[in-house]
C-alpha cells in the first residue's frame, strides 16, 4: 500500500535536511509502528506523508498504492484515504465541529465521485461513531477542538478517522496526553478499524500503547533513516535496553 | 493676518443644496421643524462637508469621497422576506413608512406624523458641528419610525426595521425607548438594489430604561454604488443591556456611526462589528462611548474581512469620567487583510479621568493561520473550502455570541453567502 524509496527530504525555511534516505513499505492490512529517539525525524515523516508543504522532498518517492502523491496537496492525498492523527490537534475558533465534519465528509465523497450525504444520515453516523468512543455530543457542539482536553482532543481525532474511512492511517504519537482509561478507548477505537485493506502506522516513543495496538511491524528511525525493522518484540526489546544499542550496531 | 476663504462648493454639495431647494415644499413639519431644516441646510451651505481637517473625519475625507447625489428616490423598491421567519416588519421602502399594527406592549408611530406635529423638532439638533450626518438627516428627513416598549414587557418576535432602497435619496429616523426591564431584539436593516445609485442617511435613537436588556443589530446590505450614512445614538439606563451589532455587507461610501452614553450605573454594552469589505469601497465605523456613572462595563470587537481594494476605519473613542470608578472596557479590531491593496486604519481612543478603571484596546492584522489551514485540508477540504471556512470562522465567532439560534443561522447564512460571492 505505501512504499517509501530512498526519500530525503528538508524543512523548506532554513534547508535543514531531516530524512535522509529512509525506505520503508507498509502493506495493505498491517499495524507498523514507528519508534525512535526524539529529533530522528518521526514527525516530520507524518507530516511529509500528509502533504505538509513546510517540507520540501529533494530526492526518492513516496508511492500510495502504486502511484507517487508527491505533487499532491493535502487534501487531495485525503481524499485517496490517508489520514494524519495529529500530535495537536489544532483548535479552530469560529468553526463549529460539526460543520467542520459535514464538510470534511462531503468533500472527500465530491472528490470520489460518490454523492452528498444528507443531513439525517450524517447526524447518525457521527453520533454512532460518538458513542463508540465515549465523546459527549455537547463536545460536538463547541467550535473545533476549541477547550477541548488532551484526551477529549485525541478522541476528536480518531472520531474523524471513524467517520472518513481511510486506507491508510498514521497516527502521531497518539498516546501523549492520555491517561490509562483514554488510552484504552482510543486504542480500541483504532483497533476496530484494522482491517485486511487498510494499513494503520503508529508513531509513539513508547511501548504503552503497543500493547493495545498490537503491531505488525516495529521500526527503528533514527536521523532521517530507518535503521532497523522487526516484529513486535522489538519494542519490547527497546522498551528493556533503549536505542543506544540498535544505534550503534547500525553505525 | 491672511484671510480662510471658503473653498468654492463640490459638485455633490452644489447637489445637496439644489435638492433640499427642490424638496422643501414637500418635508413634513410644522413652522419650528421648517425652521430647525432651514438653519441645518444654510450650516452645511457655509462648512462645507467635512475632509480630513476635521478630526472625526479625519480618514473619511466626505467632501473628497461623496461624489454621485442623486435625485430624490422615487418609485417602488422590492421587499424581502424579514431576516427570521415570523418577525414582525416595519417597512420603509423607498424611505416611506407604513401603517402597521404595533404587538401588545409596543406603541408605534410614524416619524413623518412626530415631524408633522412638530414633536420632533428636539431631536433636529446635530450633536456638533462635525456632525455632517445629524445635519444632512436633519435638514432631509421624511419619515422612519418611532416605538415604545412598556416597561417590563418582554416581545418575543424580532421586530424587523426593513429599509429597501432603489437608487435615489432617502433620509430616515428611528427612535425606540424601551421601559424599566423591558427586554426585545430589533434588526435594523438596510438593502439596496445593485446597479442602482443611492445616497441614504438615517438617524436611529435608543433609550434603555433601567434594567431593559436590547439586542439591536445594524444590517447593512447596501447596493455596490450606494452611499451610506447612519447614525446611532444610544442612551442606557441603570442596569441597562445593550448587544449591538453591526455587519457592513454593501456600499461604495459606508459610514455608520455609534454615540453610546453609559448613564446608569451598572450599565453593560457589547459591540460587535463585523465588516465585510470588497471591491473599491470605503467603510468607516466609528464609535464614541461615554462611560459616565461609576460601574458600568463595556466590550467592544470589530472584526474586518479585506478583499480587493477595499479600505475601512474604525475609530473608537472610550471616555471615561471623573466618577465612572470602576469602569471597564474592553477593545479589540482584529483584521483579516486578503488583499495585497486593502487597507484598513484603526484609531483607538481613550480619555480616561478616573483613576480606578480598567480599558484595555488592541489592534491586529493578520493573514490565513497556515495550521489551521493545512490541518482542514488534511482532512480532505479543498484549499478554498478551507480558506472559507476559516474567513467564516473569524466573524462567525461573534456572531455565535447572539442567543437566539434562528438569528445565528440567518446571519451566518447571509455571511457564508456575501464570502462565496466576493472571496
Amino acid at each position: 500500500m505505501l512504499e517509501i524509496k530512498n526519500l530525503h527530504a528538508r524543512i523548506a525555511e532554513d534547508g535543514t535536511e531531516i530524512i535522509r534516505g529512509l525506505n520503508l513499505t507498509v502493506k495493505a492490512g498491517e499495524v507498523a509502528a514507528i519508534m525512535g529517539p526524539n529529533g530522528s525525524g518521526k514527525s516530520t515523516l507524518s507530516y511529509i506523508l500528509a502533504g505538509r508543504d513546510d517540507y520540501e522532498v529533494t530526492e526518492g518517492d513516496i508511492l500510495y498504492n502504486g502511484e507517487s502523491i508527491l505533487e499532491l496537496d493535502p487534501s487531495e492525498r485525503a481524499a485517496k484515504g490517508i489520514f494524519l492523527a495529529f500530535q495537536y490537534p489544532v483548535e479552530i475558533p469560529g468553526v463549529a465541529t460539526m460543520q467542520f465534519l459535514k464538510v470534511a465528509m462531503n468533500e472527500q465523497r465530491k472528490a470520489r465521485g460518490e454523492e452528498e450525504l444528507k443531513t439525517p444520515e450524517f447526524i447518525k453516523l457521527v453520533k454512532e461513531a460518538a458513542a463508540s468512543l465515549q465523546i459527549n455530543p455537547d463536545m460536538l457542539k463547541r467550535p473545533l477542538n476549541v477547550g477541548f482536553s488532551g484526551g477529549e482532543k485525541k478522541r476528536a481525532e480518531i472520531l474523524q478517522m471513524k467517520l472518513l474511512g481511510p486506507q491508510l492511517c498514521v497516527l502521531d504519537e497518539t498516546d501523549s496526553g492520555l491517561d490509562i482509561d483514554a488510552l484504552k478507548i482510543v486504542s480500541d477505537g483504532v483497533n476496530a478499524l484494522r482491517s485486511p485493506d487498510r494499513a494503520v502506522i503508529v508513531i509513539t516513543h513508547y511501548q504503552r500503547l503497543l500493547e493495545h495496538i498490537v503491531p505488525d511491524t516495529v521500526h527503528v528511525l533514527y536521523k532521517g533513516q530507518v535503521i532497523k525493522t522487526g516484529d513486535k518484540d522489538l519494542a519490547l526489546d527497546l522498551e528493556a535496553n533503549g536505542y543506544a544499542g540498535i544505534i550503534e550496531a547500525a553505525a | 493676518m491672511n484671510m480662510q476663504t471658503k473653498p468654492p462648493h463640490t459638485a455633490a454639495e452644489k447637489a445637496i443644496l439644489d435638492s433640499f431647494a427642490e424638496i422643501m415644499g414637500q418635508l413634513p413639519g410644522d413652522a419650528p421643524v421648517t425652521a430647525a431644516r432651514d438653519k441645518l441646510v444654510s450650516a452645511i451651505s457655509s462648512d462645507g462637508l467635512p475632509t480630513r481637517r476635521v478630526e472625526s473625519w479625519h480618514y473619511t475625507d466626505l467632501r473628497n469621497l461623496l461624489r454621485d447625489v442623486p435625485g430624490q428616490a422615487s418609485g417602488a423598491a422590492q421587499q424581502v422576506d424579514p431576516l427570521v421567519r415570523g418577525s414582525l416588519v416595519l417597512p420603509v421602502v423607498q424611505g416611506q413608512s407604513a401603517e402597521i399594527r404595533a404587538p401588545e406592549g409596543v406603541a408605534l408611530s410614524s416619524y413623518m406624523e412626530l415631524l408633522a406635529s412638530g414633536e420632533a423638532v428636539k431631536t433636529l439638533v446635530p450633536r456638533g458641528s462635525d456632525d455632517l450626518i445629524g445635519r444632512l438627516n436633519g435638514a432631509f428627513v421624511m419619515d422612519g419610525y418611532s416605538f415604545s416598549v412598556a416597561a417590563d414587557q418582554a416581545i418575543e418576535e424580532i421586530i424587523e426595521i426593513q429599509s429597501t432602497q432603489s437608487g435615489g435619496q432617502v433620509h430616515n429616523r428611528f427612535a425606540a425607548s424601551f421601559g424599566a426591564k423591558a427586554t426585545a431584539t430589533i434588526v435594523d436593516r438596510h438593502l439596496g438594489d445593485k446597479g442602482q445609485t443611492g445616497l441614504s442617511s438615517a438617524v436611529t435613537t435608543l433609550d434603555l430604561a433601567d434594567g431593559a436588556d436590547v439586542t439591536w443589530i445594524i444590517l447593512q446590505g447596501c447596493g455596490e454604488d450606494d452611499q451610506r450614512l447612519a447614525q446611532l445614538n444610544a442612551r442606557l439606563g441603570a442596569d441597562a443591556r445593550l448587544k449591538l451589532y453591526v455587519i457592513n455587507a454593501g456600499g461604495k461610501l459606508v459610514r455608520q456611526e455609534l454615540h453610546v452614553e453609559a448613564a446608569g450605573e451598572g450599565s453593560h454594552l457589547d459591540l460587535r462589528c463585523v465588516n465585510l469589505l470588497a471591491g473599491d469601497s470605503h467603510t468607516d465605523v466609528t464609535l464614541t462611548l461615554g462611560h459616565n456613572v461609576p460601574n458600568t462595563t463595556s466590550s467592544e470587537i470589530v472584526r474586518n474581512v479585506v478583499l480587493n481594494r477595499a479600505r475601512g476605519v474604525f475609530q473608537g473613542q472610550i471616555r471615561v469620567a471623573q466618577v465612572a470608578q470602576k469602569t471597564d472596557a474592553q477593545m479589540a479590531c482584529n483584521t483579516l487583510l486578503l488583499s495585497d491593496d486593502g487597507e484598513f486604519s484603526a484609531k483607538p481612543e481613550l480619555e480616561i479621568f478616573a483613576d480606578d478603571v480598567i480599558c484595555a484596546h488592541g489592534a491586529t492584522v493578520i493573514d490565513i493561520d497556515h495550521n489551521h489551514l493545512f490541518y482542514l485540508m488534511a482532512r480532505g477540504i479543498s484549499e478554498k473550502s478551507a480558506r472559507g471556512l476559516l474567513v467564516n470562522g473569524f466573524v462567525d465567532e461573534l456572531i455565535d455570541e447572539l442567543e437566539n439560534e434562528d438569528l445565528v443561522e440567518a446571519l451566518e447564512t447571509l455571511i457564508e453567502q456575501w464570502l462565496a460571492d466576493h472571496g
